[in-house]
């Protein structure tokens, strides 16, 4: 175990941290704000990663299918809030679960009618498809390390909008009142829909980024999603701070488990012993991570509601 | 009082829709094939399912010589679903045979279902090690192969190859343990590392840091699915597949090497088929799949495509009569059909005993990826459980 | 009260005439369709209890099919096979850990509840796969069902009519519940917990006796399940799983008696009907259950009648 190793694994932890940040922030906006369980945020960072997928490939450019995927993702999460979610404000939070797993279903099978069930071939665009030497001597992917960039600037661009511009302040407005929101005379609907296609562009921007190193199916988005509610949870619900807090602790915690868990029983416990419990326990590490956050402090790392 | 009765007429409808369906006509035969049609194991269904309709059409829509209706059930990948289907098929549809499943636990919930009912079950993927050992039936037949058979052959060659320091990846499932079980049954060398993945993980990015830090001189992985695609993707990116050798079972097939194109060149495979094995009657369901389904069929279809064939050959042999299960039985032991897989016999356990060849995923002139046969194996070799088959 | 009853009269009659009736037109199969229905309503009845009633979102709520089932299937693996020992035990069990996983959930609550009962599933979950020993992920056969006195669960029908009954009995047990002085309280602390601690109830022992008897209820429900698909494995005890009782509940109308009940059949009944048409029944499904969630405010009970308060 070479320190060489346990930087590259702290920065594969932050890479993965990152994508899900770029998934989380979205969900924990609408979650916070609009006080609306969204089960298919899952398939907005579908939608992403497909409509990008088809837009490059019939204008050849990656970029153009880039901006298309978030767009296409943007419009898709508008629509959804119109025709949807509109319906459900004032419902119950299980009246939200049903409503959006029936979208879920939905989206997975349209996708599926579109595009076929088969998973569809996504690569990293050829500037990107190469490796970065590190200075400790490994190589790691260009396409990864372009990942966290993009993470981390979306990060600060949303603080500057969230902190220094006057819809941040709506946001964080509504964040901690919705109702003063409204009484103060602004337009929640507008803010609902605006919020929410934000959340959605952020989801199809993690599909798109996600595509080629996972995979562009059917069903793409359920895979990521409670370990998403999981960062939220940790991170607080509605705030910013929380989810990238969130995301790259359960990134890093998660990484690091599956790679020095093992190990490390093994020297406490025997061999084989540390064979079985090892994967076991990293499975569900993440799980215990969430539990102890809520037991020393239920409302999250960085809650949004003031304190 | 007015809405209850409305919405007990409407359930009573709704009801008489659902028992509308149409009346057995016995001078037919019916199919029943079950397999994962939803979500997105759905491709792989879709694969078999285009396999046996091809069969169907080679046999020109008889089977032994009588009209056959397929029957297509969906398991959902769960094996509650897979019995309920099954029980519809024999009780609502009156199927005749029930043939396919994917999946090993969907596969031991069914056969015992599909064998009390008297009728013959013909098992076209799932391998598992009970149904070709200790729970062998004399309805049961399998034209797929027993799970541990796969890796075994990787473990020969490798052995024989001379490789002493291989790194062992696969998820920690009941299928995962068994593959690397079946490895290192005939792999003599020494294991750098073994590795259990969490299922249905997509990232293994820190896996591969662990794997490059130990520089083992091979990888050993199986990763089925959507799991294998990113493995793939991600070893292939991380630049791990021009370094190290990496052999894999059940992970590089014609479903995912289109979704990772490159990143499978190179990669090697052990299996009893290959699209480019040559035999007639591989040969013409190769083309005439390519023909009509424009890509090259994969082992799932070809083992449904056989499973089919096997029955042909069954009913054949009883004239139609399909009431006479013993005669059936009788002639499916004898596999008397053309299997794709050349010479097709059958062991004790109705399990095949065949050939199972080293596999390299190669780039052609034209730029198309495919797997090809590099050598032979195993020759006519038995799974490592008819012992335990009581029917010997 | 009175249609109430009359309805519930009119379902019973019908579901007790569905066994002969069916196998006169020669459909046995929906016996066994409607059998599996009436046993996921019992899991579905339970959860309403805590969740229609209490409040409590459990996404773990699976957990207990799972623990009824395995029950079920590990005392047989070691030979036992006495159907009174295969009920106490997974109705024990389920108990216990219900008492165990709701002490430490139910300290918290919201979004935060829901995210830690569907950890503590996972937990299960993982390591059911794990444990090779009964079969790991890929589960185990029963040997033989349950064996009871004078009744034959081999026999499909006398089967159906002991779902039957069981379903009918927790339907009644969880209306006694709800409208006694403890369902009382456990509603009053779903509505306003605040005040219902100015009065002077406790809302964390009321809701973990709420959570242990549902936890309970839905171990026998997964005894039962073990039992007709004669087959256990993890996935029984998936978040999935949950997710799907959850939605019959949610379908169904919470808080409402019969609500569990309609769901379980709804949602059932229209997966069977549907997947048999086309291989993307859930592009119909989808819209359905949103639909069905916006023009049905409390759910399908609501079509027959104004549920509880």
């Amino acid at each position: 175990m070479t320190w060489q190793l346990i930087f590259e694994q702290l920065l594969n932890g932050l890479q993965s941290g990152v994508t899900l940040f770029l998934m989380a922030a979205g969900l924990t906006l609408v979650l916070g704000i609009m006080n609306v369980v969204n089960l298919a945020h899952g398939s907005l960072y579908m939608v992403g990663a497909y409509l990008a997928l088809a837009a490059s490939r019939w204008t050849g450019s990656y970029a153009l299918g880039l901006t298309l995927g978030i767009g296409g993702a943007l419009v898709v999460g508008m629509i959804v809030e119109v025709v949807v979610l509109r319906a459900l404000y004032e419902r119950d939070h299980l009246d939200q679960v049903l409503a959006t797993f029936g979208l879920i279903l939905f989206f997975n099978e349209l996708i599926a009618i579109l595009w076929g069930r088969a998973a569809l071939f996504a690569s990293p665009p050829a500037w990107l498809r190469g490796h970065i030497d590190l200075f400790t001597g490994s190589r790691y992917p260009s396409y990864r390390m372009a990942i966290i960039v993009v993470g981390l600037l979306t990060a600060a661009l949303l603080w500057y909008v969230v902190t220094r511009t006057r819809l941040g302040m709506l946001i964080r407005a509504g964040a901690t009142n919705r109702t003063m929101v409204a009484a103060l005379g602004v337009n929640i609907r507008l803010l609902y829909t605006v919020v929410f296609g934000f959340g959605a562009a952020l989801a199809g921007l993690a599909g798109i980024l996600s595509g080629p190193i996972y995979n562009v199916q059917p069903g793409m988005g359920e895979l990521v999603l409670i370990q998403v509610f999981v960062v939220i949870v940790i991170g607080g619900i509605g705030s910013i701070r929380g989810a990238l807090a969130g995301a790259i602790i359960v990134g890093i915690v998660d990484t690091l488990g599956r790679a020095f868990l093992k190990p490390l029983m093994a020297t406490v416990i025997s061999a084989p012993a540390a064979e079985n419990a090892g994967p076991a326990l990293a499975s569900i590490l993440v799980y215990l991570l969430m539990a102890a956050v809520l037991a020393f402090r239920p409302q999250g790392l960085f809650p949004a509601r003031g304190g | 009082m007015r809405t209850s009765v409305r919405s007990l007429i409407a359930g009573a409808v709704v009801a008489a829709f659902a028992f509308a369906g149409p009346a057995a006509a016995q001078q037919k035969i019916k199919i029943g094939f079950i397999s994962t049609f939803s979500g997105p194991q759905g491709v792989m269904g879709q694969f078999m399912k285009e396999s046996v309709d091809l069969a169907v059409e080679h046999l020109g829509g008889k089977v032994g010589g009588v009209p056959v209706e397929i029957i297509y059930g969906d398991d959902q990948f769960k094996p509650e679903v897979g019995v309920q289907v099954a029980e519809e098929m024999l009780k609502k549809q009156n199927v005749d045979f029930v043939s396919g499943i994917i999946w090993s636990n969907v596969m031991m919930a069914v056969v015992p279902v599909v064998t009390g009912a008297g009728k013959i079950m013909v098992g076209t993927n799932a391998g598992a090690s009970p149904l070709a050992g200790s729970q062998c039936n004399k309805l049961y037949f399998s034209t797929s192969w027993n799970n541990d058979q796969t890796p075994e052959a990787m473990g020969k060659f490798l052995t024989d190859t001379g490789i002493n320091d291989l790194y062992v990846m696969a998820p920690n499932y009941q299928a995962g343990k068994d593959m690397v079980a079946g490895l290192k049954r005939y792999y003599k060398g020494r294991i750098a590392e073994e590795v259990y993945t969490k299922m249905g993980q997509q990232d293994y990015q820190a896996e591969i840091s662990q794997l490059r830090a130990k520089n083992p001189k091979a990888v050993f992985a199986f990763y089925p699915g959507g799991m294998g695609i990113q493995f793939l993707k991600q070893y292939d990116q991380a630049g791990l597949r021009d370094q190290i050798p990496l052999y894999t079972v059940y992970t590089v097939d014609e479903i995912s090497i289109p979704a990772v194109k490159d990143a499978a060149v190179g990669i090697y495979e052990t299996r009893y088929w290959s699209p480019d094995l040559k035999n007639p009657a591989n040969e013409k369901f190769v083309s005439d799949y390519k023909k009509k389904y424009g890509k090259l069929p994969v082992f799932y279809g070809a083992q449904s495509y056989d499973g089919i064939m096997l029955i042909d050959s069954a009913v054949r042999a009883v004239h139609g009569n399909v009431k006479d299960v013993k005669g059936m039985v009788a002639a499916m032991e004898k596999a008397n059909f053309k299997s794709l897989r050349g010479p097709f016999t059958y062991n004790v356990n109705h399990h095949p005993i065949q050939n199972f060849y080293l596999l390299k995923t190669e780039k052609t002139a034209s730029g198309d990826i495919e797997m090809h046969i590099q050598k032979t194996i195993f020759e006519k070799h038995k799974d490592s459980y008819y012992q335990d088959c009581k029917m010997q | 009260m009175k249609s109430r009853l009359v309805l519930w009269a009119l379902a019973t009659t019908v579901l007790v005439a569905l066994p002969p009736f069916l196998l006169a037109i020669g459909q046995p199969f929906y016996v066994d369709l409607t059998r599996r229905i009436m046993i996921l309503a019992i899991a579905a009845v339970s959860l309403n209890l805590i969740l229609g009633y209490g409040g409590l979102v459990s996404f773990g709520h699976a957990a207990y099919i799972g623990i009824g089932a395995y029950a079920v299937g590990i005392l047989g693996f070691y030979g036992f096979f006495n159907g009174w020992l295969h009920f106490a035990v997974a109705i024990v069990a389920s108990a216990v850990v219900a008492l165990a996983i709701g002490a430490v959930s139910i300290r918290t609550s919201g979004i935060y509840f829901i995210m830690i009962t569907l950890a503590f599933t996972q937990m299960l979950y993982y390591l059911g796969i794990s444990v090779a020993e009964f079969g790991g992920d890929d589960g185990m056969r029963l040997k033989r069902r349950s064996e009871l006195p004078f009744i034959d669960l081999n026999d499909p029908v006398q089967f159906y009519y002991v779902a039957l009954v069981l379903m009918l009995l927790s339907v009644f047990l969880v209306y006694r519940i709800v409208n006694s002085r403890f369902g009382l309280v456990l509603r009053a602390t779903k509505s306003n917990e605040a005040r219902s601690r100015a009065i002077g109830f406790s809302p964390y022992h009321y809701r973990l006796t709420a959570f242990v008897i549902a936890g309970a209820m839905c171990g026998l429900a997964g005894a039962l399940y073990g039992n007709h698909t004669n087959y256990i494995t993890p996935g029984l005890m998936s978040w999935q799983q949950s997710g799907d009782i959850m939605f019959m509940v949610i379908l169904g109308g919470m808080a409402s008696t019969a609500g569990p009940v309609l769901g379980a059949f709804a949602l059932l009944f229209f997966e069977d009907l549907l997947s048999g048409w086309t291989q993307h029944w859930q592009v119909i499904l989808g819209p359905l259950l949103v639909l069905s969630v916006i023009f049905f405010r409390r759910g399908l009970a609501g079509i027959f009648y104004k549920p509880d308060a």
